[in-house]
Order: C-alpha cells, then sequence, then structure tokens
C-alpha cells in the first residue's frame, strides 16, 4: 500500500509558540487515520495545514508523492467536515451539496444527479429542499457528510464531526461513519479529543500531545502496548507502579514494588538489572480471586469506594501496592461491593506493559 | 400581578404624556392644518396632480435619495467588508474613522464641502494647476454638491447596520467555501454577499429614510437653487405663509417614511435597524 499522503516534518509556530513540532505522518490510501489528543495538542491545526487554511512553518506535504504544502485551500480541495458542520444557512440542502460541484462548473444535470446519489449515500433522500436550520443535529451532520463527498476529493478531513452531538446519536453516527467510510473507500482523516470515538472508528490512531505525536498504530495495538504513561492513561484507564528490576528471567522479569515482587513479561525491551520501570495494569485485567485461586501477581486489599456502571463494577482497592482501581463484570459477580470489604485480586504476568514515565505534570 | 405591571406602566407615564404634547399633538395639528386652510377640502393635496413646483420637488428629492441611497450603500458596503476581514486591532482603528464624522456638526461639515467644492476652491485650483480643466467645474450649489454632502453624511448610517449583519456571517462557511474549491470571487458572489443582504436592505431603508428629511446639506450645498422637500416646506411657511402647502408637504413626508418602513419591515427584520437585534 502506498502512501496517500505524507507528513514530513511539519511544524507550526506562533511566536514564540510551539503548535506543533515536526509531525512525521504517513496516512495509507483508503484508511482512517484518527489525530487523538487533548485540546491543545496540535491536531487541530495538523488538520488545517492538511487543509491549507494554515501555513506550516517548516515541513513539506505530499499527496500521492506530490508536493502540496504551497497550494492553496482551493486547489488542494479536500472533502472537510467542519466542527459544527458549517452549512450555509440560506441553501438549501441540495443547494448545499452541489456548491462544490457548482463552482467547479459542472452541467445542471450532471449535478443534480451526482447530489441525488449523494442524498441516497447520506439516507437523506427527501431532504433536498430543506434548509439546514430545518434539519436535526444528526442530519445536519449527514449533510455536511455529503457536500464533504460529492466532488470525489481525495481525502475526506473531520474536525471533531461528532462533539456536537449527544451520546447515544454519537454511538449511532460512529457506526455509519465507519460504513460510510468502507462503502466510499476513501482517505479519511479525523480528529478528536473523544479516545471511545477513535478507538471505535479508525484504521489507525495518532496520539498527540504538546504538539507532539507520541505514538501511531491500530486502535488494538495502542490500548494493549501503549508505549508511554501518557498514551495508557489517555486511552482508557491505567494502575501505575513505580519498580525496580529485581530478576531476570527468560522472557519475564521481577519487579520490586513497594517491598513486593511482581511478575512481569518481558518480550521486546529488556531493561537490565536495578534500572527503574514503570507498569501500566489496566483495570479490567485485575481478576477477583477465589479462596483457592492464584495467578502469578496476587495482591490483597480493601475496597475504599466503589460504583456500578451497569456492565460492570469500577472499585477502588486499598492495597500494599497503592490504590488499585478494579473493573469486574457485574453479571453473576461472586459478591456484592461494600466499602471496607476484604479481596484477593491477581493478573497474569503479561497483563502488565512496561512504558516510559513521560508524564512529567 | 395585575398591580405591579400598572406600576411599570405608570413609570412609562411621564415620557408618554411628553411625547403625546410635544410630538404627537403637533403632528396631528400638521395634518389637521393641511385639510383646512387656506379653505376646508383637499384643495392641498390636488396641487400634487397639478402644480409643477410642488412635483419638481418631489421628483427632485426622490431622485437625489436614490443616487444618495445607492452611492452610500456602495462606498459603506466596501467599508463593512474590510472592517469586517480586518484584524480586531484594525478594526477598532477602522470603527473610530467610520464614526468621528457623526460627531462632528452637520453645518461644519456642509461649510467644509462648499471650500473644497466651490469655484475657488481646493479642488477646481488643484485641478485647473495640473491643467486637467481650463474653467472652473460646477461642483457646488446644485445636485452634485448635495449628494456629495449627503453621501459623506450618510455613510456611517450605511456601514453600522451592514458590519452588524456581516460580522454575524460565520468565518467558517468562508473558510468551507474554499476548502470545497471555491475562488475568493465565488466565496465572496454565493456565500458572502447573500448572507449580508438583510444588512444592504436595512442599510437602504435607513440611509433612505433619512435623506428624505435632509435640511441643511441640501440648502448649504444646493444654494437655494435645488430645493429638497424640507428646504421647500420651511420656505412655504416662513417666507411665503402658505401654511396648508407646506404641512401638505409634511404629511406626505411622513406618510412616505411611514409606507417605506411597513414595505421593508416584511423583508428584514427591522430591530436590526435601530439597534435592538
Amino acid at each position: 500500500m502506498s502512501a496517500a499522503l505524507e507528513l514530513r516534518g511539519l511544524a507550526k509556530r506562533y511566536g514564540g509558540f510551539v503548535a506543533v513540532e515536526g509531525a512525521d505522518l504517513a496516512v495509507e490510501r483508503g484508511s482512517f487515520l484518527t489525530l487523538l489528543g487533548p485540546s491543545g495538542s496540535g491536531k487541530t491545526t495538523i488538520l488545517m495545514m492538511i487543509a491549507g487554511f494554515t501555513e506550516p512553518s517548516a515541513g513539506r506535504l505530499l499527496l500521492d508523492g506530490q508536493d502540496i504544502t504551497d497550494l492553496p485551500p482551493e486547489k488542494r480541495a479536500f472533502g472537510m467536515v467542519f466542527q459544527g458542520y458549517a452549512l450555509f444557512p440560506h441553501m438549501s440542502v441540495a443547494e448545499n451539496i452541489a456548491f462544490p460541484l457548482r463552482v467547479r462548473g459542472q452541467g445542471r444535470a450532471e449535478r443534480d444527479e451526482k447530489v441525488r446519489a449523494a442524498l441516497d449515500l447520506v439516507q437523506l433522500t427527501g431532504f433536498a429542499e430543506r434548509l439546514p436550520k430545518q434539519l436535526s443535529g444528526g442530519q445536519q451532520q449527514r449533510v455536511a457528510l455529503a457536500r464533504a463527498l460529492v466532488f470525489d476529493p481525495a481525502l475526506l478531513l473531520l474536525d471533531e464531526p461528532l462533539s456536537a452531538l449527544d451520546k447515544k446519536l454519537r454511538a449511532e453516527l460512529q457506526e455509519e461513519l465507519r460504513a460510510l467510510h468502507r462503502r466510499v473507500g476513501r482517505t479519511f482523516i479525523n480528529v478528536t479529543h473523544d479516545q471511545e470515538e477513535a478507538l471505535s472508528l479508525s484504521d489507525e490512531v495518532a496520539i498527540l500531545n504538546h504538539g507532539r505525536i507520541i505514538q501511531k498504530g491500530a486502535p488494538a495495538v495502542l490500548y494493549e502496548q501503549p508505549r508511554s504513561r501518557f498514551v495508557a492513561d489517555f486511552l482508557g484507564k491505567s494502575n501505575f507502579f513505580h519498580g525496580a528490576v529485581g530478576e531476570l528471567g527468560g522472557g519475564w522479569l521481577g519487579v520490586q514494588v513497594a517491598g513486593l515482587r511482581l511478575l512481569q513479561a518481558a518480550e521486546g525491551s529488556r531493561p537490565g538489572l536495578g534500572v527503574a520501570v514503570l507498569l501500566s495494569l489496566r483495570p479490567e485485567k485485575i481478576a477477583l480471586l477465589g479462596g483457592e485461586d492464584t495467578a502469578d501477581n496476587v495482591v490483597e486489599g480493601v475496597i475504599s469506594a466503589w460504583s456500578y456502571l451497569g456492565a460492570g463494577f469500577s472499585l477502588v482497592v486499598q492495597t500494599a501496592l497503592g490504590v488499585l482501581r478494579v473493573h469486574l463484570p457485574a453479571w453473576r459477580a461472586p459478591f456484592v461491593p461494600e466499602i471496607g470489604a476484604a479481596l484477593r485480586l491477581g493478573w497474569a504476568a503479561d497483563a502488565a506493559t512496561i512504558v516510559d514515565d513521560d508524564d512529567a505534570a | 400581578m395585575m398591580r405591579r405591571e400598572a406600576g411599570w406602566y405608570a413609570l412609562l407615564l411621564p415620557a408618554f404624556l411628553l411625547l403625546s404634547v410635544f410630538y404627537v399633538t403637533p403632528i396631528l395639528q400638521v395634518l389637521a392644518i393641511s385639510f383646512l386652510e387656506p379653505v376646508p377640502g383637499f384643495s392641498n393635496y390636488e396641487r400634487i396632480g397639478s402644480n409643477l413646483s410642488v412635483q419638481r420637488v418631489i421628483v427632485t428629492t426622490l431622485r437625489i435619495c436614490c443616487i444618495t441611497t445607492v452611492l452610500a450603500l456602495l462606498l459603506g458596503y466596501a467599508l463593512s467588508y474590510t472592517i469586517t476581514l480586518a484584524s480586531e486591532r484594525a478594526r477598532r482603528w477602522w470603527l473610530l474613522c467610520v464614526l468621528v464624522p457623526l460627531w462632528i456638526s452637520v453645518l461644519v461639515r456642509a461649510f467644509a464641502w462648499v471650500t473644497l467644492l466651490r469655484r475657488q476652491g481646493l479642488i477646481n485650483q488643484s485641478l485647473q494647476g495640473a491643467g486637467v480643466i481650463s474653467e472652473p467645474l460646477e461642483l457646488v450649489w446644485n445636485e452634485f454638491g448635495i449628494i456629495v454632502g449627503m453621501v459623506h453624511y450618510m455613510v456611517p448610517y450605511a456601514v453600522l447596520p451592514m458590519l452588524a449583519s456581516m460580522r454575524e456571517i460565520e468565518p467558517r462557511l468562508l473558510a468551507a467555501a474554499r476548502g470545497m474549491g471555491a475562488s475568493r470571487g465565488q466565496v465572496f458572489a454565493r456565500v458572502f454577499l447573500p448572507l449580508s443582504l438583510p444588512g444592504v436592505v436595512a442599510a437602504g431603508v435607513l440611509v433612505f429614510i433619512f435623506s428624505l428629511g435632509f435640511y441643511i446639506t441640501p440648502a448649504i450645498l444646493g444654494g437655494g437653487k435645488t430645493l429638497m422637500v424640507a428646504e421647500w416646506i420651511s420656505l412655504q411657511i416662513l417666507d411665503l405663509i402658505r401654511w396648508g402647502l407646506g404641512t401638505m408637504m409634511a404629511t406626505l413626508l411622513v406618510v412616505t417614511i411611514l409606507v417605506t418602513l411597513a414595505v421593508f419591515s416584511r423583508v428584514v427584520n427591522m430591530r436590526r435597524l435601530f439597534g435592538g437585534a
């Protein structure tokens, strides 16, 4: 697969403030990439540089190997769905969708045909004559999508496309967006601060913080093998243990944490004896152990807080390792959580991952 | 509940009385006089159809007002567009420049134009000095002079409603249009202009209505040769003591303004015009 879009050392500075620091990124043709990060991480700046609205301070942008860094936005003509959709309020749905075709001087017959096809694509057949203000948020969102796709752009850019919608509608549209991406087979680049959206929509996610791309990869890889504390913390929740390597085995380490020895699988990197390491452990990978059960790592604790989340219980447990967040399925749970209740918890050696401690804050 | 509302209305009472005594009553009197003098009946109004002087002043006024409105809108639109696209800092300076003329007396401004436009004025002397013309141009004491003065006076009134309406246009819409392949010209013609039209209509109505009753500027820059309605009314009442004819024209002016407002209030939100939007 060739890269449809390539960012080479793309940077943006505003005076002394660095919004984006030398971003290198290759987006494969037909893939769905999400730029994920907290607000102010530079993700929107990168999107605006790709669209051509923001001029990069350094670096190049390549589309199919062609340098497009100096092209104005109307010459790049990527489809774009703006935050808040930016539908033209004085035009009907059909006129909105026809706009990109009209400015290209396409004839009426061809235009009508494409608008009809685009309306069918986003399941808004019959809404052609309505004004944007007569549509619900979800419908407006679909009009924006149809308008962005109607002229067969090389790239579709999405700027927080679902942020204005309520939770249930957002989940629905996530599925639709995913299906739409499969149907049209275009390259989509999405920007969001919502980690669930990033995980469920994307083929690949690039995580940004302070203007830097921290890690890029498939959602499952990022979730299961976060390279750093920031990634583990931003993408879902995690427990972190500071420790030092006490033993080296074949494919495993013994890590000393708060006077306990934790068994930790170590496939790739093998830190030497005595080296300080940070372990990241997802709350749902910790199991409740019965009297006879054992695990690679076992710790005892007392519940200090808990909440019921429908699908599961979220427990806060005081242990010798410190406070542990534990997520247990609620269905047929063998216990009723209670503050002060004692329990035994365990996890496998390969449940936790060794991460870089990049979170200075 | 009722008592409290009555209390609020009581607060309005002084203003209401003041307006009734000093504003509504005189207007009604004007209306009455136009039907009663010199003899009761419609004789004054029949002059609209028969009297050449009456017809001429109406046509002249309408022509000057239309030209003034169009020119003030064109200049005002260009200014508003520039101000809308300017940076925050520059915008403040632009606004100040637009508003300063409003604080200068209309008399001062009219006489300033006279000194600029008269035969020995700055413009004629410069043009003659440069050899562009041999004889001084007739720039003042005619319709041209009146229009120059009125457009100058009206531009701020044209800018304010248009600026309000342009600033409501989301910049994201313009960026979106460019992102979809529209050139700057297309963005303006297909997105910016249509979205700013309500402001243009509002500004047009405001400027036109204001222009209809202009007195000082036409009186000074017209030099008594070109008469507009307001000066003509003053002439009838103060110099010729023809109260019936003067009040008839005054009534006609008020009716024209009310009809214009009524027609356009169906097209645009009038609250925008008077700062309520």
